[in-house]
């Protein structure tokens, strides 16, 4: 089986410092898999280097059968890769459903009514405050949000970077099981960046963990909660 | 009173001028932060193609119709001033994207040199006459021998104003492309990762903004009768105040800009001054930067944590 999404030998650099340092990462149709390292790590990188901003200086990003390395985020993204970024970048000047027409544009607003409704039942929240500002939504909203907004656009593949960044275990928990359940019964294929790495080994797939800038472990969700490596470093102190 | 309500129609109609250039500037700097100093040349040269058009019109095609046109130039200097401010931003702008803050805005002077002297050196220097449009005046008030009148051109230039004002308020809030447009000017990184191409999107806007002040421009032909190289300068760094006293970035305070500097310009002049008309609306300029410098319609500069 080709995977969906594979990223070879990828080298990252901010001006002249390497963020990262060759990084493998694979992602086939239908899974979850995960990304988790301490700060830094270069976690954030490899997503947005995914969507070529920054591009990868060396090393090859293929999406699909296709070379995405050197095509512009814009076409990246119309290639049905979604991202829900770092930071949630909701757009805090338009409404919370002009935040959903963002992400409906990309697939040319064809299903924007059907999709909303879908958002609705995700996510309940954003139906009350869909005339609201995306700025004066709380932290959790906001990530819901941003995750509705990524969904918007009818992704192949999905990148969630830290959606429990900063949340009450409560909204965690919903967020985590909202992506449960579109892997469950959509088959979405999500790649999942997360500091809260109890939850996000248990959820994916698979997971692969990420030290300045290189990958040092991989394996299934199951095998890495059990490492010795992984407990002591990203487990201890309870979750 | 009749003084007052002469000079308010006179103001709403240098005001309408004014507003629509505004926009211009607060568009291209709501998107990539910087101030379009070429802008007002553009508007200058969007009068002189008004002028090469009707000149066509009327005198080698034998056009009548002075409804026919005006439409007719209109669209022509709407089109080719569009076509100008796209290849100013393509050719001095985006190379420079990414480089330091005033780069592009010292590119943009340049462009603005360059711009009022090829007209200069194609045009010729002295003043360009058009032959009179629209002369007809309906008289308001007559309070012995004062008429208070309103010009038929007068109420052309703020029934077009405010016709375009509307189109274009729908464009930016209810269609894809002002969606897009907004999403830019407040992340330009998040919108990409929409699928939303940034650089056509910042020509797109380069394009509106010149066909507002190409509007501009044919009204102030058609209101003044002459036109100037020379012209672009003190009209343009007018919209600029007013685009700045709006609060640089909003839409809705560019025209409420445009339209307190036009009718402060023309109250100074009827009461006070004529000579120092240009001084008052430049001391605005300075005023509002000292005491106000979000402007009356501006956000202040606090972002998201």
């Amino acid at each position: 089986m080709t995977a969906m999404l594979s990223v070879t030998g990828v080298k990252t650099y901010y001006g002249n410092i390497v963020a990262l340092k060759g990084v493998d990462v694979e992602v086939n149709e239908g899974e979850i898999v995960t990304l988790i390292g301490a700060n830094g790590a270069g976690k954030s990188t490899l997503m947005m280097t995914i969507c070529g901003s920054p591009r990868a200086r060396e090393g090859s990003v293929v999406f699909n059968g296709r070379d995405i390395t050197n095509l512009p985020t814009h076409e990246i993204m119309r290639l049905k890769i979604a991202q829900s970024p770092e930071g949630r970048r909701i757009f805090g000047r338009m409404t919370v459903y002009e935040n959903l027409q963002m992400g409906a544009a990309v697939d040319g607003n064809t299903h924007f009514q059907d999709d909303l409704e879908r958002m609705f039942t995700l996510f309940p929240r954003l139906k009350e405050r869909l005339h609201q500002r995306g700025g004066t939504l709380s932290g959790g909203e906001q990530q819901m949000l941003a995750i509705a907004r990524a969904l918007m656009t009818r992704p192949r593949l999905l990148l969630l970077d830290e959606p429990s960044l900063g949340l009450a275990p409560l909204v965690v928990k919903q967020i985590f099981d909202a992506i449960r359940d579109l892997n469950r019964t959509e088959g979405l294929t999500v790649f999942l960046v997360e500091q809260n790495a109890y939850h996000a080994l248990k959820l994916a797939h698979r997971g692969y963990v990420m030290v300045n800038g290189v990958v040092t472990m991989s394996g299934t969700g199951k095998e890495l909660l059990e490492r010795p490596e992984v407990k002591a470093a990203y487990l201890e102190g309870g979750h | 009173m009749d003084v007052f309500l002469q000079q308010l129609i006179n103001g709403l109609t240098l005001g309408s001028i004014y507003g629509l250039i505004a926009i211009g500037y607060t568009m291209v700097f709501g998107i990539i932060g910087m101030v379009n100093f070429a802008h007002g040349d553009v508007f200058m040269v969007s009068a002189f193609i008004g002028l090469i058009a009707f000149l066509l019109l009327t005198t080698v095609l034998g056009i009548t119709s002075i409804f026919l046109v005006l439409a007719i130039v209109l669209v022509v200097a709407m089109i080719f001033t569009g076509l100008t401010s796209w290849a100013i931003e393509r050719v001095a702008y985006r190379p420079l994207r990414g480089s330091f803050r005033l780069a592009p805005m010292i590119s943009a002077i340049g462009m603005s040199i360059l711009l009022s002297n090829f007209v200069q050196v194609a045009q010729g220097p002295r003043n360009k006459p058009l032959p009179p449009m629209l002369p007809d005046v309906i008289v308001l008030m007559d309070n012995n021998g004062y008429q208070v009148t309103l010009a038929y051109k007068q109420m052309f230039i703020m029934i077009l104003t405010a016709v375009l004002l509307g189109g274009f308020w729908f464009l930016v809030q209810k269609t894809p492309l002002g969606r897009a447009q907004r999403a830019c000017e407040q992340d330009r990184k998040m919108a990409a990762l929409l699928g939303v191409d940034v650089d056509r999107t910042i020509s797109l806007t380069f394009i509106i903004g010149a066909m507002l002040a190409a509007v501009a421009g044919v009204m102030y032909l058609m209101y003044y009768g002459v036109v100037n190289f020379n012209d672009g300068f003190v009209p343009g760094v007018k919209a600029f105040t007013a685009a700045v006293l709006g609060g640089i970035g909003s839409l809705p305070g560019a025209v409420l800009g445009g339209l307190l500097i036009g009718l402060i310009e023309t109250f100074w002049s009827a009461y006070f001054s004529i000579e120092y008309k240009d001084v008052a609306a430049f001391s605005i300029l300075a005023i509002t930067l000292v005491f106000m410098p979000q402007g009356l319609l501006g956000r202040p500069e606090v972002e998201k944590v």
